[in-house]
């Protein structure tokens, strides 16, 4: 198997004295998309921020290990945090657009990464493209972002991440908040965005992991329990915890 | 029935107590407003005193009042906002940050008389700007630091930290997610708050008593060295110790009037702001 | 290069903004300083127990007396008149507030409490020459009514405010289910509010108290414009006082610096600072008390 592109090296994290997540070690291919799944609570979230060190700041976080992308050890001293996450962007799971308008909410991250001015609408008009929001936003796009309705946000979001050109994409479930139809949508969204980046996705959405994930990681009370392909994971799992989870049985 | 009156009886005290309160407001208004205007009048705000003080008008107090209040606003905002920018965006919880924010929230108790006496012994003798415009600002910005300390970092708060998160994970440094996100976010709180803290600062007398306001100046330059005329000094002097305060009283009455109508503008116009943001978020 | 740049940016403001703050902290402590160096000065000549516990006041005569205490007693008769005047009358308007007004109405008395803690002090102190004095003088039948009363009057007006606004949010702050309970036993509203609420709320009403007690103590303008101006140990009401602040506030004007008499004021002043900090931190701590209360 090749090198992966973003990978978790005994990670451990404690929220004061709860370890949260315990000795993970876990690798994600490049152009790919994996799905992070478990009950609430198992830490995927969790597992996920910690990819581009969204935890620095959050009082009482210990975290012990390395993740790396490509080689490079995210955690490592010498790094800048800024730029780490300029090439890992984030999706949340509220949409959390800037109180800018459309066109500046993208506008802004390729400004503070140094984009030159004239390559900037490209970029901006592209990212809207591929986000399919173009078509609905490009009359208006100098209208005050909190306007757009929920799926549209979420989208212009997604938009904001991708046109920076980042590496990898987390998406900390991108869906919960929305309709089934604007759900439809950005999962169309992410299969068309795998040919360009890698992909983390935490979810909760069984059908959702089956229909967008090339593979999937089953986590449980901090552990990752297993981790394979998605068909493998929801159909011939190794372990009982596993199989009985996709199956409904609890979570 | 016996009941029932009794229960009227303890909610009317309740309504009783409520009204008392209301009704000091309306004293107070209605006898500034009905007395102090009489002797109101253009020429009143565009003159300056004349026939030691009993006739004429009290621009100097005005312009003196104006610009102590900008000295204060420019003096303390910035160092108020960076300040609550440390401890609500960069301060971990520490024993060191709970110190400092117990040490500005009793900043805030201490009397403004005492505020007086630190703007005396500091501004006045000890970086020798002597009794100022200067001086006097000066004191006035650090009585209000600690209200636009806490009024911006209640705004700061009220940012969510969705939005934080949004910005970093775009590759934003700390200090341009602050910057760009955050500060723009919660500035109608932050200048909100400043201008409360500003309207209270310029109906302070006792902080300017010994740090530069003067009773009467022939020929005022309104430069940052020199003593002033304020409006709440004019008026504790015309009441008290004009020789003949009965004849001055309603050049007393409508300085206090004016005095009213700076600050409670000042008021309106925080107000304002802040409704109106609310209303934006309310639709956004 | 762009890179590099905004890493100097990040170190440098973060450095930047830590030294404001430290800075802003450390204003109180510079103002204790302050106030200890110039009251050492003081102490050199006058002993403390001196000056907290003799009455006579008269920097200027020889020999000099620098005794503080009818100003101390001067200044807790005007705050504890003041308190029966705004602790009944706040926390009954604080309950109206919280228990019986309706939104709309609501919306019209809270901007109007804004509005009387917006009113200067000196304008208050005015009126109290203008109005209350009067008014005293005819019921007393004196020949004015510049006395601890007036005084008392007027500081309850400027710290009411404060005890209204504290004291509401600590009774809003109590869980409604404590109140259904009492009204599940059968109790009126009224009982409710008085043998329930108002209790599981004392320490924000307390609190409140504290932080108008504070307010009252501290107030310079108003006494000294509206109590009479004299120094000396106030059998009732209605005798003229003078307190603390006013002394302050009226004989720094005129001493020569760096005299005896310039450091005794200094002294009042760090006995009022000392006052008002022990008060307010008090306040702090029932404030503190509530709130980890309104998260439960």
């Amino acid at each position: 198997m090749q090198q992966p592109k973003l990978s978790a090296r005994g990670i451990s994290l404690w929220f004061g004295e709860k370890q949260v997540l315990k000795d993970i070690d876990i690798g994600f291919q490049d152009r790919q998309i994996t799905a992070l799944i478990g009950p609430s609570g198992c830490g995927k979230s969790t597992l996920l921020r910690c990819f581009n060190r969204m935890h620095d700041r959050t009082p009482g976080v210990r975290l012990s290990g390395h993740c790396y992308l490509d080689q490079e050890d995210i955690y490592a001293k010498s790094v800048f945090v800024a730029a780490i996450r300029r090439r890992i962007g984030m999706v949340f799971q509220k949409a959390n657009p800037f109180a800018k308008s459309i066109y500046e909410n993208i506008n802004y991250g390729l400004k503070i990464n140094g984009v030159q001015e004239n390559q900037r609408h490209e970029l901006i008009v592209q990212s809207l493209k591929e986000s399919f929001l173009w078509d609905e936003v490009q009359h208006e796009l100098h209208k005050p972002a909190a306007q757009l309705s929920g799926g549209q946000q979420q989208r212009l979001c997604i938009a904001r991440a991708v046109a920076l050109r980042p590496e990898v994409i987390l998406m900390d479930e991108p869906c919960s908040a929305l309709d089934p139809l604007s759900t439809a949508k950005i999962e169309e969204l992410i299969k068309n965005l795998k040919a360009d980046y890698t992909i983390v996705i935490v979810t909760h959405n069984m059908q959702q992991a089956q229909r967008i994930a090339d593979n999937t990681v089953f986590m449980y009370m901090g552990r990752i329990i297993e981790a394979d392909t998605t068909p493998n994971i929801f159909n011939n799992a190794t372990n009982e915890l596993t199989s009985s989870y996709v199956h409904g049985k609890f979570g | 029935m016996k009941r029932k009156l009794l229960e009227y009886l303890e909610w009317g005290s309740l309504l009783m107590s409520t009204t008392a309160v209301c009704f000091f407001l309306v004293v107070i208004l209605w006898d500034l407003a009905s007395k102090g205007a009489g002797s109101l009048s253009w020429d009143f705000v565009s003159r300056f005193p004349e026939n030691g003080m009993t006739s004429g008008g009290i621009l100097p107090a005005i312009i003196g009042t104006v610009m102590l209040t900008v000295i204060t606003a420019i003096t303390a905002a910035p160092f108020g906002i960076c300040c609550a920018i440390y401890l609500h965006e960069y301060a971990p919880d520490t024993p060191v940050t709970r110190l400092i924010r117990a040490s500005i929230r009793n900043l805030a108790g201490v009397p403004s008389v005492i505020f007086g006496l630190f703007g005396l012994a500091c501004f006045v003798q000890a970086l020798h700007l002597g009794t100022s415009l200067l001086s006097a600002g000066l004191t006035l910005g650090l009585l209000s630091l600690p209200y636009i300390i806490v009024t911006s970092e209640e705004a700061l708060h009220r940012v969510p930290v969705s939005i934080r998160e949004g910005a970093w994970a775009l590759g934003a440094t700390h200090f341009e997610m602050v910057r760009d996100i955050v500060v723009p976010s919660a500035l109608p709180g932050i200048i909100t708050g400043i201008i409360l803290a500003v309207s209270r600062a310029a109906g302070e007398t006792a902080p300017i008593l010994f740090t530069g306001a003067a009773y009467y100046i022939n020929n005022p330059s309104f430069s940052l060295d020199q003593e002033f005329m304020a409006l709440p000094y004019h008026l504790y002097m015309l009441s008290t110790q004009h020789q003949s305060v009965d004849l001055v009283r309603p050049l007393a009455y409508s300085t206090a009037l004016v005095l009213i109508i700076v600050v409670l503008l000042l008021n309106l116009t925080a107000f304002y702001i802040r409704y109106k943001s609310s209303k934006d978020h309310a639709t956004a | 290069m762009k890179l590099v740049s905004r890493k100097h940016t990040e170190k440098f403001t973060a450095r930047f903004f830590k030294a404001c703050g430290f800075g802003a902290g450390s204003v109180l402590i510079a103002l204790s300083l302050m106030l200890v160096w110039n009251a050492a000065a003081f102490f050199i000549h006058v002993k403390p127990y001196d000056f907290v516990s003799k009455t006579q006041w008269d920097p200027t005569g020889s020999p000099s007396a620098y005794g503080m205490l009818s100003m101390l007693i001067s200044t807790m008769l005007v705050a504890v008149g003041a308190m029966l005047i705004a602790i009944p009358l706040g926390i009954g308007t604080a309950a109206f507030l919280a228990e019986y007004a309706g939104r709309k109405l609501k919306n019209m008395l809270k901007p109007a409490i804004e509005m009387l803690a917006a009113i200067p002090s000196v304008a208050i102190g005015f009126l109290g020459i203008v109005v209350i004095s009067p008014g005293l003088a005819g019921l007393t039948g004196r020949s004015n009514g510049l006395n601890a009363l007036n005084g008392a009057i007027l500081l309850s007006v400027m710290a009411l405010p404060t005890i209204i606004t504290v004291a509401q949010d600590a009774i809003d702050g109590i869980p409604i289910s404590y109140k259904e309970a009492s009204f599940g036993i059968g109790a009126s509203r009224w009982q409710t509010l008085t043998q329930v609420t108002i209790p599981a709320a004392a320490p924000g009403i307390l609190a409140a108290i504290m932080l108008g007690v504070g307010r009252a103590i501290g107030e310079t303008m108003t006494v000294l414009m509206a109590t009479g101006n004299a120094i000396a140990l106030p059998h009732g009401f209605f005798d003229a006082v003078r307190t603390m602040t006013a002394t302050i506030a009226i004989e720094m004007g005129e001493v020569p610096f760096q005299t005896t008499h310039y450091y005794a004021l200094f002294s009042v002043a760090i006995l009022l600072f000392i006052i008002t900090l022990v008060i307010n931190m008090i306040g702090e701590y029932f404030v503190g008390r509530f709130k980890k209360f309104e998260i439960r």
